[in-house]
């Protein structure tokens, strides 16, 4: 069969990785290597309060108990943590901005060329409808429409401002949805953050704007390692869009963030992520590894929490954004497309953790393999002996372009009260020349069969992203999936 | 000036010759059959002619509208009115049948340099096309071919090309597995596209497609090549008599 040529389908050409250019802009980054001395250097370089530094060290020190987790359908050669440095940040001329005016404007470029706004009168000149906060390397730089949302009480901007303007808050919800304690990476994490995105929607508010939040990593030999934290408080509801993207190294770098969310009584959260971390070249050289633990809390009744993403990028994607719904009543959701390409891995899914009384969760996942990728979805669905009335609704479906690449599917169902409901689907489909050939005898050309398809399939995902998002996510699968065919 | 013209065709799959040398010339408004036994090479023919990349031209040259297809990949080829009703439509899963129909149609419309329909222009149209042939409305909403019933995928296929309008439409055994009345249905289908300007092969095993689609010639085609031309009584002196004395000829 043709499919075995690589060559086929010659007209198609690999677009090159769009984002994949570095940023020369000196730097202050800490040298190689990971003990207590550096753990409490990053917390004193960010003057923070002494709770948070043994905080920090207890993570430290359990982290140096753990072994790496090895359960996960992924290869990779193992990570020397003591070659990695665990701060950078970009050396402003001017330390903390407190406007953009003040951001160096090599930085503004950056985020310029990633076609992302931080300019506040340009967006303002349109329809302001996102507010962004950029993390560069690991360090915030830029909060948009701050002083707009600080009249309804939002508080948003980065990890280490919130530190510093709102200790309380911080102490009272970090580490209460993933605790130090939860997780290799998770740990790893909680000892070295070095900064993030905080948000605080009050009481019976509803923000008004998506807030968004925008990871770039520059650096050459640098973990990056956020950390966020959002909390909606009774009644608030609030919508959060997460990018990345960062420079073609030949080098993998490893990205293990945390992602804490909380929602109280009546609280909704919609918590949207496009990942487009730089996936390695077609050999499987260099690329991100994406080792994220993202989870929900539905502390109180009737809350809601919403998980979307698109994951194009990274060479290995290791994530698995969850819900614990306690609340009686209440909502987890998680809506996901998983796309792998050439020899990307992913590893990816979710956990419903259900305990509340008439708690539901919706599971709608979406993997594609193309190239020779391997791609695995990996759920849980718990069903506490306290969840009565529990339901839950999970639909897996795998799609394989081409026939060297894997799809997989692990579900986990556990369920501790009869009155529980649980269905689960899963379908596997499989594109090949065949079907390129039909469309193309239509008039379609290749790049538009496979996008036609792929798009169709990811549809019910996609209608769950922000309106511009969602135009966006639908051009970063095509071109994620360009020359794949063949 | 002919639609089609194809001279000494040689074509080979998987490095066999299959076409041995094809001469056959189509002109606007004509319809043309080709009948011959199973592996003479009618459904390789038809996918040569549509830009099937597993199928490889060894030598020979076909001329479509004017165009030497050797210079067309498979979707110029169809945007440019080459239309192939396949033997066995394949399922493409997540698509809707009707999105499908739009991005074909505005496909050719682009290369035509017409305006993209929109919307509602394209309800319009399929509204008016698919009375035609007789097409439930959920199956315009399911996925392109999944789960339609045989008779249904070349009903699909014949309403495709209604859509789709082409100046050559080569039908590919599309009578294979049709009860009487699908017959009927596709066969109407097809004759309600005929026009003077648009011209048809049709290749099929039996002499039956032929009451209901009456061709102005029959190909009689063996062992790769055009061993008979003649009118459309051919066909019946083929259904009498059967194709042996032909293999018989050259031998396999």
């Amino acid at each position: 069969m043709k499919i075995e040529d690589e060559n086929s389908f010659d007209g198609l050409t690999d677009k090159e990785y769009k984002y994949g250019f570095v940023t020369d802009i000196e730097s202050d980054s800490l040298p190689p290597g990971l003990d207590e001395n550096v753990v409490r250097e990053i917390s004193r370089r960010k003057e923070e309060p002494e709770w948070l530094t043994e905080w920090r060290v207890k993570a430290y020190h359990h982290w140096t108990t753990l072994e790496p987790p090895t359960w996960a359908k992924v290869e990779f050669p193992p990570i020397d943590y003591q070659a990695l440095s665990y701060y950078s940040a970009p050396k402003q001329k001017i330390d903390a901005p407190k406007s953009l005016d003040e951001v160096d404007p090599e930085l503004l470029e950056t985020y310029k060329k990633l076609g992302i706004p931080l300019g506040e009168q340009e967006v303002l000149a349109g329809v302001a409808t996102v507010a962004v906060d950029a993390v560069f390397d690991s360090v915030s730089v830029a909060t948009t429409f701050k002083k707009n949302l600080e009249e309804l009480g939002i508080i948003f901007g980065s990890f280490s401002d919130a530190v510093k303007d709102h200790p309380e808050l911080v102490k009272q919800y970090l580490g209460t949805v993933v605790p130090y304690k939860d997780n290799y990476y998770a740990t790893l994490n909680s000892a070295v953050f070095s900064d993030g995105s905080f948000c605080y929607i009050p009481k019976g508010v509803r923000c008004p704007m998506e807030l968004s939040t925008y990871f770039r990593i520059n650096a050459a030999n640098t973990g990056q390692f956020e950390r966020t934290l959002l909390i909606a408080d009774e009644g608030a509801y609030v919508s959060y869009l997460e990018g990345c993207t960062a420079p073609q190294r030949d080098e993998n770098q490893l990205h293990a963030a945390v992602v804490e969310l909380v929602a109280h009584k009546d609280a909704q959260i919609k918590y949207s992520t496009v990942q487009n971390w730089y996936p390695g070249d077609k050999e499987g050289k260099g690329g991100i590894y994406n080792f994220v633990t993202k989870r929900g809390h539905c502390r109180g009744d009737n809350s809601k929490i919403s998980w979307t993403q698109v994951e194009t990028g990274s060479a290995i994607t290791w994530k698995y954004p969850s819900c614990i719904l306690k609340g009686d009543n209440s909502v987890g959701e998680f809506y996901s497309v998983a796309v792998t390409n050439n020899m990307q891995q992913a590893d990816t899914g979710t956990k419903m953790i259900h305990i509340g009384k008439n708690t539901s969760s919706t599971i709608i996942s979406k993997g594609i393999s193309a190239g020779k990728a391997q791609n695995a979805y990996r759920g849980m669905v718990k069903v506490a002996e306290t969840a009565e009335n529990a339901r839950n609704f999970s639909q897996c479906d795998s799609m394989l372009i081409g026939d060297r690449c894997g799809a997989h599917t692990f579900p986990y169902i556990d369920i501790n009260n009869p009155t529980a409901q649980v269905e689960h689907e899963a379908t596997t489909t499989k594109i090949g020349e065949d079907q390129i050939f039909y469309c193309n005898q239509r008039g379609l050309d290749t790049e538009e069969a496979v996008g036609l398809i792929v798009n169709g399939f990811c549809k019910e995902v996609f209608k769950e992203l922000p309106m511009e998002f969602a135009v966006e996510a639908q051009k970063l699968l095509g071109i994620t999936l360009e020359g794949s065919v063949g | 000036m002919a639609l089609l013209d194809i001279k000494n065709l040689h074509a080979s799959v998987a490095g066999n010759d299959i076409l041995k040398g094809i001469n056959l010339t189509i002109n606007p408004g004509e319809v043309h059959a080709i009948m011959g036994p199973n592996g003479s090479g009618k459904s390789t023919l038809s996918n040569v002619l549509a830009g099937n990349e597993i199928y490889e031209k060894t030598e020979g040259e076909i001329l479509f509208d004017g165009k030497n297809l050797d210079d067309l990949v498979a979707h110029e080829r169809a945007r440019a009115g080459l239309f192939l009703a396949f033997q066995y439509p394949i399922e493409i899963p997540g698509i809707s049948n009707m999105y499908f129909l739009k991005a074909a149609v505005n496909a050719g419309r682009e290369y035509r340099g017409e305006e993209q329909l929109d919307a509602m222009d394209f309800i319009d149209l399929i509204e008016e096309k698919k009375n035609v042939m007789n097409l439930r409305d959920d199956l315009l909403e399911r996925a392109v071919n999944s789960g339609f019933s045989g008779g249904e995928k070349k009903r699909n296929e014949i309403f495709q090309m209604a859509m789709l309008e082409p100046k050559l439409g080569i039908l590919d055994e599309t009578d294979s597995g049709l009860d009487i009345d699908a017959l009927r249905i596709v066969s109407d289908g097809v004759n309600a596209l005929r026009s003077p300007e648009r011209s048809f092969l049709l290749i099929t095993h039996y002499q039956r497609l032929l009451d209901y689609i009456v061709p102005d010639f029959v190909h009689v085609m063996v062992h790769g090549k055009i061993v008979k031309t003649g009118g459309k009584e051919l066909a019946l002196e083929l259904e009498n008599e059967g194709y042996a004395s032909w293999v018989g000829e050259e031998g396999p």
